[in-house]
């Protein structure tokens, strides 16, 4: 389904260029569960349109099993679209790739994975772990490896550099690995890097400072950079859009702190009272409600995915998925409240 | 009212040898009055989980007590034989870990775990288990249903209050959560917060709540002790951490933690590494990184405890009663006002005075 708003909605970024790097529609990745003769089609991502600005950060909020993982790998072709269009750097991207254009696609979309424990090659040293995407995006000749490898460890914090080329990762704490996963991505010289609950492994002090590290270079380098949390207090820290999901689906879309400071769909709300806010909580007595789960999404309901559990829900919700609707400043929610 | 559990003076250590033992935890003072929260924060390896361990009686070698007790309701859990320990787990000391999803046997419907506890401290007959497991299924908030299934039919969340509801099925006075909603998604964790809550309520027991979340705990705790290099180098009501932390760790710690919506603004939270245990600095073990760090005082002299106001206690030099040889530097408004004045006699030790000691 292409948005009422059409191209204006989904892109409007508050301090990134007006330039999308990323343009993504409609895109529906399913796949096939269970035995064969009973396999049950899951919808993981249901129709989502989004894009992201050049030098824009964008954090994509939700729960488990909303869909924001598999928005991040299938973007990244880690995964194929069942249908949709993803367009990159004003260029759309066929389903089906050869090798060299795969190829060429991720040295433009880079990843940085969730756990820095299993996402590094524990036989090789972190020399070989960030030079193999010079070679293989070719982004340097062989002569210069040893340069650019050096440049990007002390680009994001592992000084001198000398003292870290021949560690293997189990010789490197939780964030230091996470740094080397940080350079092995910034080796492609991509244009978008799609960080993966890059912090939730670590611990509380080592997060900020992986956070401060991906806006730093993000800066520098005026990356696009797709920030993939659950942490709403991460995520309103980092972006400057905020995009949320549920059940696979994209649910509202808008400038951070409008998203934070004003959410509009009533999911999003849910979501906002059940993060650890002090500043807004005490004193209140207020209590948390909340009702249901998560659709299954093997059983999609038709209509909006959060009716079953919304307040707010009428007779037309259930009926079909709401349209986009303009709610404030670059600011959209998929609710027929508005 | 007595306090429920009091750990006094409190010194852990780890080593199989006798002449190789790390001390994790260091002269802990620690109070929980009955139907208190009492929330421990501190970063990985701070030892807030081996002092649970250790408060509930729990601590197996290579860790031991090197020195102190551990009061439950007078009686000291350390010099208690393993007979009448047990007696005490479930019954009336309870806990709930962070990996508690996973505590439940694959093999075994829900409901025969219940038996089996129960048994094992004497409730009568199977039916009598039988009624009470679907009791706390309800407050739970778990359909009955669940119990005769198996663990992996039921979702992380649902596990989690199945354990919860196992934990509190012999109504114990104490229940340690440590870390107990870290693996869980945000609203579920809400929730299961809000139903403990309710719970306390009901059942009035006391509980220390062990978490890295600082924003959750200043949330949900009563009062608040923060460790670091295991030590409590702050305690206070959970409002007046939040508003005016004392020690410069804790106000680091806090600044670690983005706040949701508002003005984007850039943090630095916390620099540097906690010290290794087996090599901690001379003087205050959060000195190296400290902001405001006194060279030449907490480089050598650790730091006292201070009763700041009723209630609060910092170890900091920055809140000593005299100050040492130098001026202090230019302090936030909050170190004002507990300082006196008048210059310490260079040298002299600066221990805990008799009035120093744990509060409460």
């Amino acid at each position: 389904m292409v948005s009422t708003l059409g191209e204006e909605g989904l892109r409007a970024g508050p301090q990134g260029s007006q330039v999308p790097v990323l343009e993504v529609r409609g895109l529906t990745k399913t796949y096939s569960v269970g035995r064969f003769g009973k396999a049950k089609l899951v919808r993981a991502l249901s129709n989502v349109d989004l894009s992201v600005m050049r030098g824009e950060v964008l954090g994509l909020v939700g729960e488990s099993g909303s869909g924001k993982t598999t928005f991040a790998r299938t973007v990244a072709l880690l995964e194929r679209p069942t249908s949709g269009e993803i367009r990159l750097l004003g260029r759309g991207v066929p389903n089906r790739l050869n090798q060299a254009r795969l190829r060429e696609h991720r040295g433009h979309v880079q990843m940085v994975f969730q756990d820095p424990y299993t996402s590094l090659d524990p036989l090789h040293t972190v020399r070989y772990s960030v030079a193999r995407p010079l070679q293989t995006f070719k982004v340097a000749p062989k002569a210069a490896h040893a340069e650019a490898v050096d440049r990007l460890l002390t680009q994001v914090g592992l000084v001198p550099p000398q003292d870290f080329l021949r560690r293997y990762p189990y010789q490197l704490s939780g964030g230091q690995r996470q740094r080397v996963g940080v350079a092995r991505a910034l080796a492609a010289r991509p244009a978008l890097l799609l960080a993966d609950e890059p912090t939730s492994m670590l611990d509380v002090s080592i997060r900020l400072s992986i956070m401060n590290l991906l806006l730093d270079l993000q800066k520098a380098e005026s990356l696009s950079l797709v920030f993939v949390t659950h942490d709403l207090a991460g995520a309103s820290y980092m972006s400057d859009r905020i995009a949320i999901m549920y059940a696979g689906h994209l649910v509202e879309v808008g400038p951070s702190e409008r998203v934070m400071g004003e959410p509009r769909h009533p999911y999003t709300q849910l979501l906002r009272r059940a993060a650890p806010d002090p500043a807004s909580h005490f004193g209140t007595g207020r209590r948390f409600e909340a009702r249901g789960d998560p659709p299954d999404l093997a059983n999609l309901p038709s209509g909006c995915p959060f009716a079953a559990r919304c307040p707010h829900v009428r007779k037309e919700c259930t009926e079909a998925l709401p349209e986009w609707r303009q709610v404030g400043p670059g600011h959209q929610a998929r609710c027929v409240l508005y | 009212m007595p306090p429920l559990l009091e750990v006094r003076d409190l010194y852990i250590g780890y080593g199989w040898d006798e002449r190789n033992v790390t001390t994790i935890v260091r002269g802990v003072n620690l109070t929980v009055a009955p139907g208190e929260v009492v929330g421990l924060a501190g970063e990985s390896g701070c030892g807030k989980t081996t002092l649970a361990f250790a408060a509930a009686g729990l601590l197996e070698p290579p860790g031991r007590a090197l020195a102190g007790q551990v009061l439950f309701e007078g009686t000291n859990l350390l010099e208690l034989p393993p007979e009448q320990l047990r007696a005490l787990h479930l019954a009336r000391i309870s806990m709930v870990f962070q990996a508690s999803m996973n505590v439940l046997n694959p093999v075994t419907r829900i409901r025969e775990q219940f038996k089996d506890a129960m048994k094992a401290h004497g409730v009568g007959s199977a039916d009598e288990a039988s009624a009470r497991a679907k009791e706390m299924f309800a407050r739970v908030k778990l359909p009955e249903r669940f119990l005769d299934a198996y663990p992996h039919q039921l979702s992380g969340g649902m596990r989690q209050r199945a354990v919860i509801a196992l934990a509190l099925c012999l109504e114990p006075k104490l229940v340690f959560l440590d870390e107990p909603t870290t693996a869980l998604d945000v609203v579920v964790q809400r929730s299961i917060i809000q139903m403990l809550n309710d719970l306390r309520h009901d059942l009035g027991f006391g509980v220390v709540f062990i978490t890295h979340d600082l924003s959750l705990l200043v949330e949900i705790a009563d009062r608040i002790a923060i460790m670091y290099a295991g030590a409590i180098v702050e305690e206070a009501p959970a409002q007046l951490l939040y508003q005016g932390p004392e020690h410069p760790y804790t106000a680091a710690l806090m600044s670690a933690f983005p706040p949701v919506g508002g003005k984007r603004k850039r943090l630095e939270g916390l620099a540097g590494q906690p010290p290794d245990l087996r090599r901690l600095p001379p003087g205050c073990a959060f000195a190296p990184r400290c902001t405001r760090f006194i060279q030449g005082t907490c480089d050598t002299v650790a730091p006292p405890e201070v009763r700041t106001t009723e209630g609060r206690r910092v170890s900091c030099h920055l809140y000593a009663e005299t100050v040492p040889s130098r001026p202090l530097p230019e302090a936030g408004p909050e170190a004002l006002g507990s300082r006196g004045n008048g210059a310490r006699v260079a040298g002299q030790p600066i221990g805990l005075s008799p009035g120093e000691g744990a509060t409460n």
